[in-house]
């Protein structure tokens, strides 16, 4: 079986399908593959957070994400602003520095009082002295959106496969050709690796050194509070929101970074950094410290060494990696690969910092020297 | 620690070791925990043995860990005066204190880790226990699991309302914490399961109004009761008031429609193991019919390293004195003996059962029948993978569902559950996981024995936020807290990348990064 396709995509987490989305639209052939199931990774396990105003996809995402729904044609649960509430002046002073930066970018922030604060969030306590709100940002729910994303795309005449590997990307004269799977090999002019931590190991054989650590990273959530009418709230060293059900759904804290395997991890486990999570979330909203937990849940998220994303073409390859920081851009990612992979550049904003070029002095050791390395275990 | 640089926002060494150490914890105080910590206690070792009842009564009201179904007395709302009614009600407890046991009642294991893949942080293994006002974790050299087993829901018609329970909560009401409320109840199922809860209600004056069955026989093997056995009948639905059921509609082989009298109606069609800390914990789980479903492969004995199972948790079904023998043996193993496990009698395909069970459920019920009732998802929204009633449906949303889920690959159900929200709620899906595999399997075609299932997370029990909360949390914990992976260079906004900027405002985030 050899089957082309225009432009096949490796990985179906929410990078991966907005910019198959994206190119689908464009009236492209466009082919989906996954290890697994559509965003069952950090896609669909993160605090659904879309006010990333440092990054160049900020104002392009800012545009889209109103619209989400009616272009997707199905609910993204995306809601506008952000509070972000201090229990203590040191976090407060921080808050006003992101305030600052907001401001010298021209994003509409406010610095709230305390009495303000707990007046948009009836569940903080009296041990809120503030925060700042933005006026813009918001957040989503990441399960639906990318399951959004895979439907929407579908509709557009793309294919998702899921449980399909990819075990080895083909080439021919320093070119990419296709891919093989256990489903056989599919052949694409172009291809986009948005796979995640395995993105790495996906591009190694053909000598594309990404450089990426993953780590796991832990959430709570409780049972439903009552309705607040701004749901992106967070603070404390917690990232996070309320549903729209009312669960309120938080995570932050310290990150353990684990080796991953070639197929993805088998497993992401949890540990009692739940209680430290559920203290902070106690201490943010002391009015709702009596809701239960019910569940909490670990996602595997790569880093590149800065932090920051790699957005980049080399010849027929597009490498989209957000690190760490993709649910929330992820309408507007979907765009700059699209330009990319159609057009070699992107249209909308400078992304020129964003290559994997500036990798190319980075130390053989700089796992070690950061400790970002894996624990053995007791 | 070794010498190698430590990232600080890491988690490496900010999880203390746990808050106590015991020689052996026995999770359950059921007959197989009791007689493991028994067994235990006289060979000179040194037990803690927990268990979660008395339940509080929030809890018991939201149908954790069993299915009250909103049949319990008053007598709940007492957990100082139940504590001693429990302790009457089962006299291994009292042999257990005498024998020395630490015995904490109304203690509940809701977490329980260790280091496996992409988790090395751990001191040791630890189960991470809670009362009514703290949490706590507790590190063992061995731990038996005897958590037994729960109740399995299947919905129909009026399922919905006070009056409709499990067997297992049925027999915990009545046999432990002489708290149930009832007086006239009608069983469904004719196994075991339901001829023993049929002689509970017999023992306690509880009037059986009649025994369902759906197929033409009755399936136990056990002393029949007094009350009516109506094979080859159908529930049509439960029927109530303010205080739930009043009565049940059923529906002979030959479709007559008759109409039973009742204040309860109790589930004793099937139960399910209560697999939760071992599969948080990171053991196997497979789907085995004639153990009853989901189950940690290999029954009775250590499913992971310092950890063993016993009993109604390893899908026994069966007499009491098997469990107890069961669980003697496998405590004898912990120990380092050599003992043979009892024969367990041979079971029946318990799946194809509660599937034949919910198939005629679903044929007598609306497919706006709830099936998960604490998020309000009917069964057309389930198998419609429909988003919740608070989220528009536009067009191309409701030409979705599962068929075209299916399409991608086999059915997911933590997809769907992530999509429908059905076992997303506070009974953490004990009222639904069952009939929301099942339904998923008939939806795809595939037998019982593949329904996908979704899986069990830490906390296994819902537990306060506050309760939870670590208060005493260390120093390095707090110090090394970071609200994302600590990565400074990662919040500096683009323009400012490469400029005097960057430099000015990566002095000012460091330590502090983006809190």
């Amino acid at each position: 079986m050899n089957v082309h396709y225009d432009v096949i995509v490796i990985g179906a987490g929410v990078t991966g399908l907005s910019s198959a989305w994206w190119l689908a639209r464009d009236g492209l052939s466009v082919l989906v593959l996954d290890k697994g199931v559509v965003g069952a990774e950090a896609s669909s396990r993160n605090g659904g957070g879309a006010s990333h105003y440092q990054s160049p996809l900020f104002a392009e995402e800012q545009r889209l994400w109103p619209m989400m729904d009616d272009l997707l044609g199905y609910p993204t649960e995306h809601q506008r602003e952000r509070v972000i509430i201090a229990t203590n002046e040191h976090d407060l002073d921080h808050y006003h520095f992101v305030a600052d930066n907001c401001d010298e970018m021209g994003w509409p922030v406010d610095r709230i009082d305390g009495q303000t604060a707990r007046e948009m969030v009836p569940i903080a306590g009296d041990n809120c002295l503030g925060g700042i709100h933005f006026r813009f940002g918001g957040h989503a729910n990441p399960q639906r959106t990318v399951q959004a994303f895979a439907w929407a795309l579908k509709d557009q005449g793309g294919r998702v496969i899921q449980h399909c590997p990819v075990t080895e990307i083909t080439t021919e004269g320093g070119k990419v050709t296709g891919v093989t799977t256990p489903q056989g090999h599919f052949s694409c002019g172009a291809l986009v690796v948005a796979a995640g931590p395995q993105i790495a190991g996906l591009l190694a054989p053909i000598g594309i050194d990404v450089p990426l650590m993953a780590g796991r990273a832990e959430m709570i959530v409780t049972e439903p509070a009552p309705l607040m009418a701004l749901g992106g709230v967070d603070g404390n060293g917690l990232y996070g929101r309320q549903t729209m059900r009312g669960n309120l759904a938080f995570g932050g804290g310290p990150h353990e970074w684990i080796d991953t395997a070639a197929q993805g991890p088998r497993a992401r486990p949890t540990t009692p950094l739940s209680r430290s999570l559920a203290r902070r979330v106690a201490e943010l909203f002391p009015r709702a410290s009596h809701l239960n937990v019910i569940r909490s849940w670990a996602g595997i998220v790569e880093n590149t060494p800065d932090g920051r994303p790699i957005l980049d073409r080399i010849d027929n390859v597009v490498i989209a990696t957000m690190s760490g920081v993709g649910f929330g851009l992820s309408p507007a990612t979907g765009h700059a690969v699209r330009d990319l992979v159609v057009d070699g550049a992107c249209s909308f904003t400078d992304i020129a910092k964003l290559t994997l070029a500036r990798f190319a002095g980075l130390e053989p050791d700089w796992r070690e020297q950061r400790g970002w390395l894996p624990l053995t275990g007791a | 620690m070794t010498d190698r640089i430590h990232d600080r926002y890491a988690i490496d060494g900010k999880i203390p070791a746990p808050d106590e150490m015991h020689d052996i914890v026995v999770v359950g105080a059921g007959p197989a925990g009791l007689a493991a910590a028994l067994e235990a206690a006289r060979a000179g070792r040194q037990v803690l043995l927990i268990d979660e009842h008395p339940v509080p009564p929030a809890l018991a009201g939201s149908d954790v860990p069993l299915w009250f179904g909103g049949r319990a007395t008053a007598a709940l709302q007492a957990p100082e005066r139940l504590l001693e009614t429990l302790v009457e009600n089962e006299p291994l407890i009292a042999e257990c204190f005498e024998a020395g046991v630490d015995v904490r009642l109304g203690t509940m294991a809701w977490g329980l880790w260790r280091n496996r893949e992409a988790c090395g942080v751990l001191p040791r293994a630890m189960l991470g226990l809670a009362d009514g006002q703290k949490s706590w974790t507790v590190g063992f050299d061995r731990l038996i699991l005897a958590t037994g087993a729960r109740d399995c829901a299947l919905a129909f018609a009026g399922w919905d309302q006070p009056g409709v329970m499990g067997a297992l909560a049925f027999d915990a009401l009545v046999t432990r914490y002489d708290a149930f409320a009832g007086r006239r109840v009608v069983i469904l199922g004719s196994g075991d399961l339901a001829l023993e809860t049929a002689r509970i209600a017999a023992g306690r004056g509880i009037d059986v109004a009649a025994m369902i069955e759906v197929r033409d026989a009755v399936q136990g093997q056990g002393t029949m009761p007094d009350a009516p056995v109506l094979t080859g009948h159908r529930l049509i639905r439960a029927e109530g008031g303010i205080d739930g059921v009043e009565r049940v509609i059923i529906a002979g082989p030959d479709g007559a429609e008759q109409t039973l009298v009742c204040d309860t109606v109790i589930l004793a069609i099937d139960a399910v193991a209560a697999i939760e800390l071992a599969e948080v914990a990171g053991a196997a789980v497979v789907t085995e019919p004639l153990r009853g479903g989901a189950v940690i492969p290999g029954g009775a004995g250590e499913v992971l390293p310092g950890v063993w199972m016993a009993g109604a948790a390893t899908g026994l079904m069966g007499p009491r004195a098997l469990a107890e023998a069961q669980a003697r043996a496998v405590m004898a193993q912990a120990l380092g003996h050599t003992a043979e496990l009892p024969d367990v009698p041979a079971a029946f395909d318990r799946m194809a059962y509660r599937a034949e069970w919910l198939r005629a459920l679903v044929a007598t019920s609306p497919d706006t029948t709830m099936v998960c009732q604490c998020e309000d998802v009917s069964r057309a929204d389930l198998v419609g993978v429909q988003p919740p009633r608070y989220l528009p449906r536009p067009d191309k949303m409701g030409a979705r569902s599962i068929d075209t889920l299916l399409e991608d690959g086999p059915p997911d159900a933590e997809q769907v559950k992530r999509l429908t929200r059905a076992g997303m709620g506070l009974c953490q899906g004990r009222r639904c996981r069952e009939q929301v595999s099942l339904l998923l399997a008939m939806s795809a075609n595939l037998p019982p024995k593949s329904a996908p299932r979704g899986n069990w997370r830490v906390p296994v029990r819902p537990v306060p936020l506050g309760v939870m909360a670590d208060w005493q949390e260390t120093e390095a914990m707090s110090a090394g807290w970071d609200v994302w992976f600590g990565i400074p260079t990662q919040w500096i906004p683009y323009p400012d990348i490469g400029t005097e900027a960057e430099t000015r405002k990566l002095a000012t985030l460091a330590g502090s990064m983006h809190l």
